[in-house]
């Protein structure tokens, strides 16, 4: 990667975050949504959920930073589509920079805003009761597994938004995604479901990862699940990137 | 009496750009483009002399912004070439790109962002020194330095389009393609961007400006081409293209001042850019 290109992508990035700063709407969505929804799931649900923890905030948390990401990144499929439609797109992309910095300047936004996001939340987290004796290293498969998730739906979130015939269908590939953590072990044990639902939730990806940050925290053996976690991971990263691509060739000679 | 033409044989303006070639800025041969079944493109050719103000006229849909597309490398062409400033548009894009600079038919400039911001966005991109003098630089020259600061989304859309187009002077590039540039702009915006446009070329710019407004290409254009149904029909300079015609037959109509002229008297000291001055009994007492 030449300067020019890490320069290029360094203004990109500067870009996108200013409209992340300047609309409230971003903020609050990533944020306090996810913050909110921790407040009632352990002070309103959480007496009667039986979750065999007695720290439900611990049992939680996981969940909540993969609904956080999954809504963080719904912005930007809707800010590419705002830059496609507004012309701006097709200004750079006409002028003598690393093409690639357009899509990557959009992609370390999502990264930077959604590892924000994270931090806030632990940190309200540890306010509410969180706790974990987890050492560095468990912390850094911690982020490092937050990252991949991530990036794996930025570039999904990049196809939807090359594609995207309006702004509403830009961001509402995102629900599913949202949805998803709450047909897993993100709130309740998956043995509590009736079978074809446990079935599915035990095959998805967001219980293997849940299950994986939590063992983390816990400090306990993280079994097999890493391995699936991972494999789903760098799986729909692979995918996402090779369509993404595409799809941005076709749209731009 | 001074002769211009002579004058510029013998002292021609300083051209910018590949090895001082006397060949065109712009030259356009045999290029044809279709979007599925619709054949929008085909067998455009034409050259635009360097410093000059080409205009391509055409209606809704003739294939206008295609050819602009093309040429500022965002869109392949099925069959022909294209060269700006030297350089094949597909062979060496990243050459094309440093030459040219694109101002769209939709203002793309970021409303998030203040005047400055997008202008010292741009500077930075294209690596410019001192991005924020230019950007201040830029903002007193198009009238927007009390504005620089606010957001583009408070401006007006003869203030975006000035935006525009000042970002697109960023880097001075030899070749600028405008791209409707008035459309949608109210009588003095429009009036404002031709000042803007006969300024770059009288700097030695190359222009090519699309428009269906045909005042605008008869104001500004040192030639004139018409796109019709995927080939250039017509193209030459105003005068070649009024012999086209009969020649003109006298008649006497009572001349009434046009609607514009109207507007510019009552609303603003701007007269047209025809030179009818029709607020010039205004002065006398």
């Amino acid at each position: 990667m030449s300067a020019h290109t890490v320069s290029n992508t360094g203004v990109m990035l500067g870009r996108s975050m200013r409209h992340i700063t300047r609309s409230m709407d971003t903020i609050i969505t990533v944020t306090i949504t996810p913050i909110a929804m921790m407040l009632l799931f352990v002070y309103v649900f959480g007496g009667a959920i039986q979750a065999g923890t007695d720290n439900y905030v611990n049992y939680l948390l996981p969940g909540i930073l993969l609904i956080a990401i999954a809504s963080g990144i719904a912005y930007t499929a809707y800010r590419l589509y705002g830059d496609l439609q507004s012309g701006i797109f097709e200004r750079f992309h006409s002028m003598p920079i690393a093409r690639s910095a357009v899509l990557w300047g959009h992609v370390l936004t999502s990264l930077v805003s959604n590892l924000i996001s994270v931090v806030v939340i632990v940190l309200v987290g540890l306010l509410m009761g969180f706790r974990t004796s987890a050492g560095p290293l468990a912390w850094l498969a911690v982020a490092g597994i937050l990252v991949l998730f991530t990036l794996a739906l930025t570039w999904l979130a990049v196809i939807a938004g090359l594609t995207a015939s309006s702004p509403d269908g830009a961001s509402a590939f995102s629900y599913p995604l949202i949805f998803l953590p709450f047909i897993s072990s993100a709130f309740v044990p998956t043995d509590t479901m009736p079978a074809p639902v446990e079935w599915f939730a035990q095959h998805q990806p967001v219980t293997s990862i849940v299950n994986t940050i939590r063992a983390l925290f816990a400090e306990q053996p993280v079994g097999n699940d890493i391995w699936v976690a991972l494999a789903w991971l760098v799986g729909i990263l692979i995918v996402a990137y090779v369509c993404a691509m595409a799809v941005y060739h076709r749209k731009i000679a | 009496m001074l002769d211009l033409g002579l004058l510029l044989t013998l002292y021609p303006p300083p051209k910018r750009g590949a090895m001082n070639t006397p060949a065109p800025a712009i030259r356009i041969s045999g290029l044809q483009k279709s979007y599925k079944d619709l054949h929008v493109l085909k067998g455009v050719d034409l050259d635009v002399a360097r410093g000059s103000i080409f205009a391509l006229l055409g209606s809704n849909g003739a294939g206008k912004t295609t050819v602009v597309r093309i040429l500022s490398t965002l869109l392949k062409a099925d069959q022909g070439t294209a060269v700006v400033n030297g350089f094949d548009v597909v062979a060496e894009p990243d050459k094309v790109r440093e030459s040219i600079s694109l101002t769209g038919q939709f203002a793309a400039v970021d409303p998030i962002l203040t005047g400055r911001e997008n202008l010292v966005m741009i500077a930075k991109l294209r690596q410019v020194k001192g991005p924020k003098e230019v950007a201040d630089g830029l903002l007193e020259r198009f009238g927007l330095a009390e504005a620089g600061g606010r957001r583009v989304a408070t401006y007006s859309g003869g203030m975006r389009r000035r935006l525009d187009i000042a970002m697109s002077l960023i880097g001075e590039p030899p070749v600028v393609f405008l791209d409707e540039p008035t459309t949608g702009l109210d009588p003095e915006a429009r009036i404002e961007v031709w000042g803007i446009v006969q300024n770059l070329a009288d700097n030695g710019t190359t222009v090519l400006l699309t428009t269906q407004y045909l005042d605008e290409a008869e104001k500004l254009a040192d030639r004139i081409a018409i796109l019709h149904q995927g080939v250039i029909i017509v193209n030459g300079t105003l005068a070649e293209l009024r012999e086209l015609l009969p020649s003109a037959t006298v008649e006497y109509v009572e001349r009434q001042p046009s609607l514009e002229e109207i507007f510019l008297a009552i609303v603003g000291d701007k007269t047209p850019a025809n030179g009818e001055n029709t607020k010039s009994g205004k002065e006398e007492r």
